[in-house]
């Protein structure tokens, strides 16, 4: 014990130097500057994607601020102290589930929203995106690694409540990217080898019974199409043929900026939300997203260098499973239009229009800045 | 021995999670490469095959809309047509500026600056590219004329051919086929893109609405190949469309015609029905309206027309009109009484012209004043005594009464297969704590009775009621379709419970007075009954429309005409062996049995009798066969 004791007090885990200015309003600089570059290429790919329509450039501009905002006051927070609030946090949001669930039903469709006129409005299934893993690495990090069969058990039930909530309402991508938050928890908890790859094996009869029993039209629809694109040119498959034409005519170097044909003349659908990254693959071919992926490597580094040092299990936890799950948005919604992956209407990061998810990312990344500056000084002497 | 305590080891969760953490970056790093391989294959690799598709992005989808099922009544009898018509198309792509074409084809064809603004809201709305966009429809010879005249003016302009509904039948099934009109913005977002591509409308109401997706069919495409100009070279691939299925209705245009006729332009409702199946054989709402102008979209000053009349023509009477039922509710209540075992069908009852609760001052009147002495349960239905009545109801009580009548159907909806059909009103003391926060008093219970009060039906509930006293208690849910694409349509069995009654001689006791009504010699429908070829049992109901204080009587003189009490009629027939069920209001009618009687009894020969008068064979009753026979 007491040689385990010194090497905590003499490794990297403690912080020998003085605050810098960033520091100390809990801002980490590296994280900041990337996602600043992210923001960029995003209005740039997005004044081409939306018909050079400057007020869609504002709207997204001022979402990204706001996100910012909401960024530094989460940054604020000590770890510890979302530690403790996060089982509250977690029944709150699933009784917010509960009530759009009821709200929708009556009003005989789909509703995703809570809608206070004037006051507030947001979909529940966003802040579960946040509330999901931090209550997961609570429960984990209160017991020793790696977990016993009773905290998975719990940690299972934890996850497929609101999976089961959000899947309903129907947002099969945001249920996915929730589910896929809470499992990156485990996994990162030490989750034996044995459970992954039985878990694994197990995929296959639930596929199977999801697909007869639990999806809806349409979301069948979608997966058929993505196996035979051709079998539904009306539809979906629709997008998918002409991204595909859209990318693949860019070539290495792409055909310029604002020079799209494809996105320009109104043959590429959703071209400024989930298929944004078709048109930057247009207009600045295999170099370019090449460049954006890079960008994405370096963000998600920093991230899990983040997530190293972190000084409590909890912290650990927490800011490995949004590291993760931030890349598994940039892959699926990659994978998605290039036609690797099923449609599933997951937003590509920073790059497709749309405030909510803007904001939802920027929390995300406000917890990592808490996570990593807020650890235990030691006084320099 | 306990287990040991595990202590929380910080430094080999620390070293545990850091293999994690690895492991998930190089699982990372693989999948990013496996995404650049992805686009090297499509940017690099198949670069050829995806820039000469960009380049010539000429293949183009077109949808092929399926043709809507049509609607036909029970003798094939057309109601719903599809009609070709000419709208007038543009294609933004091929227009070149496609304001300015708007403009020409605004003053090729005289319009005024409104159609204008709504043609290039039509032109805005989402669609795929190259579709070509109706804006106009229903276009004259003229007007077709004038734009091939003018074409080289007016590039991506087309006029097009395509089905549109048409109903030959007029206003005569409005209420009960429904029409279609133009999907409009929040339907839209409810409806399947794919599906209704190439679909510019959809039911509204009616059949039309409830049975959407099964008259309106699968959508087709086919893939064409287009010159630089956007004109058609050739079809590459073809998928037909699916039609509609066609609907058999239940009803029959001739009794239809036959009800209307017999309510002779007054305002009211008819529903009849088989009581042996549940099929509607006749929906009258009168006034009614010609739904065709509702398909390529009605004016505004023609709308506000029908909407604002005082007669309410797009007023559904018969689904959505709520009236108290007044005394033809009197057999049910015998019924229930009966099975309470709260009377017996000799029990008697002493009718001085009112009737008062024990303790009460408050006299609760017979409609005879001068009363009609002792009473039993026959010649209670058939006089239609309210003394009766009001004592039968003080036996059987709320509770019990709500009970009974919830299993009639009153208070809840019966139908299966109609759009926007209201339940009623059924009151019980629960409705009336939440409703006015008050109690049940027993007055009200009283008048429940007679079938005045809160309690609210629809003319549906009161024929179903009937057919229900006709089939002594088999519930058969009243319904429109009677084949859908040669298939009976799928019924829900869950809501219909046959009503059960202790002792089945209940039902013949109240089946008794309801024959007495027409037959007996103190009958309040005598009249009719007396020129029936065949044994009818009914019942009459007087409402009142508005309040008549204690101690006055309801004077015609004094009372608006739209103020007069509703004519109520319920009958079946033949007695003996019930073919059809009947419920008539007619609106301000004033007298249920010398008004809407005789209504009834015209819509009852429309069914019974054949073209020349005569009792179609298979309604005569033995006797009545034999002695039919011997003549001849």
């Amino acid at each position: 014990m007491s040689r385990g004791f010194d090497r905590v007090l003499s490794e990297g885990d403690v912080l020998r130097r003085r605050a810098s200015i960033l520091q100390r309003i809990h801002i980490d600089g590296w994280l900041l500057f990337l996602l600043l570059v992210l923001a960029t290429i995003g209005l740039f790919v997005l004044y081409s994607a939306g018909g050079k329509d400057e007020g869609l450039l504002v709207k997204q501009a001022s979402s990204f601020g706001l996100g910012l905002a909401v960024m530094i006051v989460v940054a604020q927070f000590e770890p510890r102290f979302m530690a403790s609030w996060s089982a509250l946090m977690y029944l709150i949001g699933v009784a917010l589930l509960v009530v759009v669930d009821v709200i929708g039903h009556n009003a005989m469709g789909a509703t995703r929203w809570i809608n206070i006129p004037g006051v507030v409005r947001f979909q529940p299934a966003e802040l579960m995106k946040v509330f999901v893993p931090m209550t997961l690495a609570w429960y984990l990090a209160r017991h020793n690694l790696p977990p016993t069969f009773k905290h998975i058990f719990i940690s299972g039930l934890l996850i497929i409540v609101p999976f089961v909530l959000i899947a309903r309402q129907p947002d099969l991508g945001t249920a996915l990217m929730v589910l896929v938050s809470g499992v990156f928890v485990l996994f990162l908890a030490g989750l034996r080898w044995r459970w992954i790859v039985g878990a694994i094996a197990a995929v296959v009869p639930v596929a199977v019974g999801m697909w007869m029993f639990v999806m809806h039209q349409y979301q069948k629809q979608r997966v058929l199409t993505f196996l035979n694109p051709e079998s539904d040119p009306l539809g979906s498959g629709w997008n998918i043929i002409q991204s595909k034409a859209a990318i693949g005519s860019g070539g290495v170097f792409g055909k310029g900026w604002l020079l799209g044909t494809q996105s320009h003349l109104d043959f590429l659908p959703e071209s400024h939300t989930d298929f944004v990254i078709a048109v930057l693959g247009e207009e600045f071919g295999l170099v370019g997203i090449g460049m954006l992926l890079l960008v994405y490597l370096l963000l998600i580094a920093r991230a899990l260098v983040i997530t190293l040092q972190a000084q409590t299990v909890f912290g650990k936890l927490l800011a490995g499973s949004i590291t993760l799950t931030f890349f598994i948005y940039v892959f699926v919604n990659v994978g998605m239009v290039s036609g690797l992956l099923p449609i599933v209407g997951v937003p590509l990061p920073f790059i497709s229009y749309g405030g909510t998810s803007l904001v939802t990312l920027l929390s995300g990344f406000g917890i990592l800045m808490a996570i990593h500056t807020h650890r235990k000084w030691i006084a320099q002497s | 021995m306990p287990p040991p305590i595990r202590l929380k080891d910080h430094e080999r969760d620390t070293r545990l999670i850091r293999r994690r953490v690895l492991f998930a970056g190089v699982i990372l790093i693989f999948l990013t490469m496996l995404l650049m391989l992805r686009m090297y294959y499509l940017q690099v690799v198949q670069f050829e095959h995806h820039s000469t598709l960009a380049e010539n992005n000429r293949i183009h989808v077109q949808s092929l809309p399926p043709t809507r099922g049509m609607i036909y009544d029970r003798n094939g009898v057309v109601i719903a047509d599809n009609r070709a018509s000419f709208s007038l198309t543009l294609t933004r792509e091929r227009a070149g500026d496609w304001e300015q074409v708007l403009d020409s084809i605004i003053e090729v064809l005289e319009l005024d600056s409104d159609s204008r603004e709504l043609f290039e809201k039509r032109i805005r709305q989402g669609r795929r590219p190259f579709e070509p966009v109706p804006v106009m429809f229903e276009l004259s010879e003229e007007q077709i004329a004038r734009i091939a005249i003018n074409q080289f003016r007016l590039p991506g302009v087309e006029v097009a051919a395509s089905l549109v509904r048409y109903y030959p039948q007029k206003e005569h099934f409005a209420h009960s086929a429904g029409y279609v009109g133009r999907i409009n913005e929040k339907e839209l977002e409810k409806l399947d893109p794919v599906n209704y591509s190439g679909t510019h409308h959809i039911g509204k109401t009616g059949i039309e609405r409830f049975y959407e997706d099964q008259l309106h069919g699968q959508v087709g495409y086919e893939e064409v190949e287009t010159n630089a100009r956007g004109r058609v070279l050739r079809v590459l691939n073809r998928v037909e469309s699916v039609p509609g299925l066609d609907i058999y209705l239940t009803l029959d245009s001739r009794l239809q015609e036959a009800a209307e006729l017999a309510l002779d332009g007054r305002r009211g409702a008819i529903v009849a029905l088989d009581p042996n199946n549940g099929e509607i054989l006749a929906m009258v709402s009168q006034p009614s309206f010609d739904p065709n102008p509702f398909v390529t979209g009605i004016s505004f000053k023609a709308y506000g027309l029908l909407r604002d009349s005082l007669d309410q023509p797009l007023f559904n009477r018969v689904l959505r009109g709520l009236y108290p039922p007044g005394s033809t509710i009197k057999p049910m209540m015998a019924v229930a009484g009966l099975d309470a075992e709260v009377i017996t069908p000799n029990s008697r009852v002493f009718d001085p012209g009112y009737y008062q609760l024990p303790n009460h001052k408050h006299r609760y009147r017979n409609w005879n004043r001068y009363g009609d002495g002792w009473i039993e349960l026959d010649l209670a239905i058939a006089r239609s005594n309210d003394t009766y009545f009001y004592d039968l109801a003080h036996k059987l009580g709320i509770d019990r009464m709500h009970d009974y009548m919830t299993r009639f159907g009153f208070g809840r909806r019966v139908a299966l297969d109609m759009f926007e059909e209201t339940a009623g009103l059924m009151p019980s003391k629960d409705w009336k704590r939440n409703r006015y926060r008050q109690p049940w008093y027993p007055g009200e219970t009283l008048i429940l009775g007679i079938g005045q009060g809160y309690m609210q039906t629809t003319p549906l509930q009161l024929a179903h009621a009937t057919a229900l006293m006709a089939s002594k208690g088999k519930w058969h849910s009243p319904h429109l379709a009677r084949t859908i694409g040669g298939m009976p349509p799928v019924v829900d069995t869950e809501e219909s419970e046959d009503v059960v009654l202790r002792n089945s001689v209940s039902w013949t006791a109240a089946q008794q007075g309801m024959e007495n009504v027409l037959h007996g010699a103190r009958g309040t429908a005598r009249k009719v009954g007396e020129a029936s070829q065949y044994r009818i049992a009914g019942k009459s109901g007087t409402v009142q429309v508005v309040a008549i204080k204690q101690g006055e009587r309801y004077d015609r003189d004094k009372v608006q005409e739209r103020h007069r009490d509703h004519a109520l009629f319920i009958a079946y027939a033949p007695a003996e062996n019930p073919a059809i069920a009947v419920a008539v209001l007619v609106e301000n009618g004033e007298s249920g049995s010398a008004v809407a009687a005789p209504v009834a009894k015209q819509v009852l020969d429309g069914w019974l009798l054949d073209n020349e008068g005569v009792l179609k064979a298979q309604y005569q009753t033995a006797a009545q066969r034999a002695q039919a026979e011997v003549k001849p």
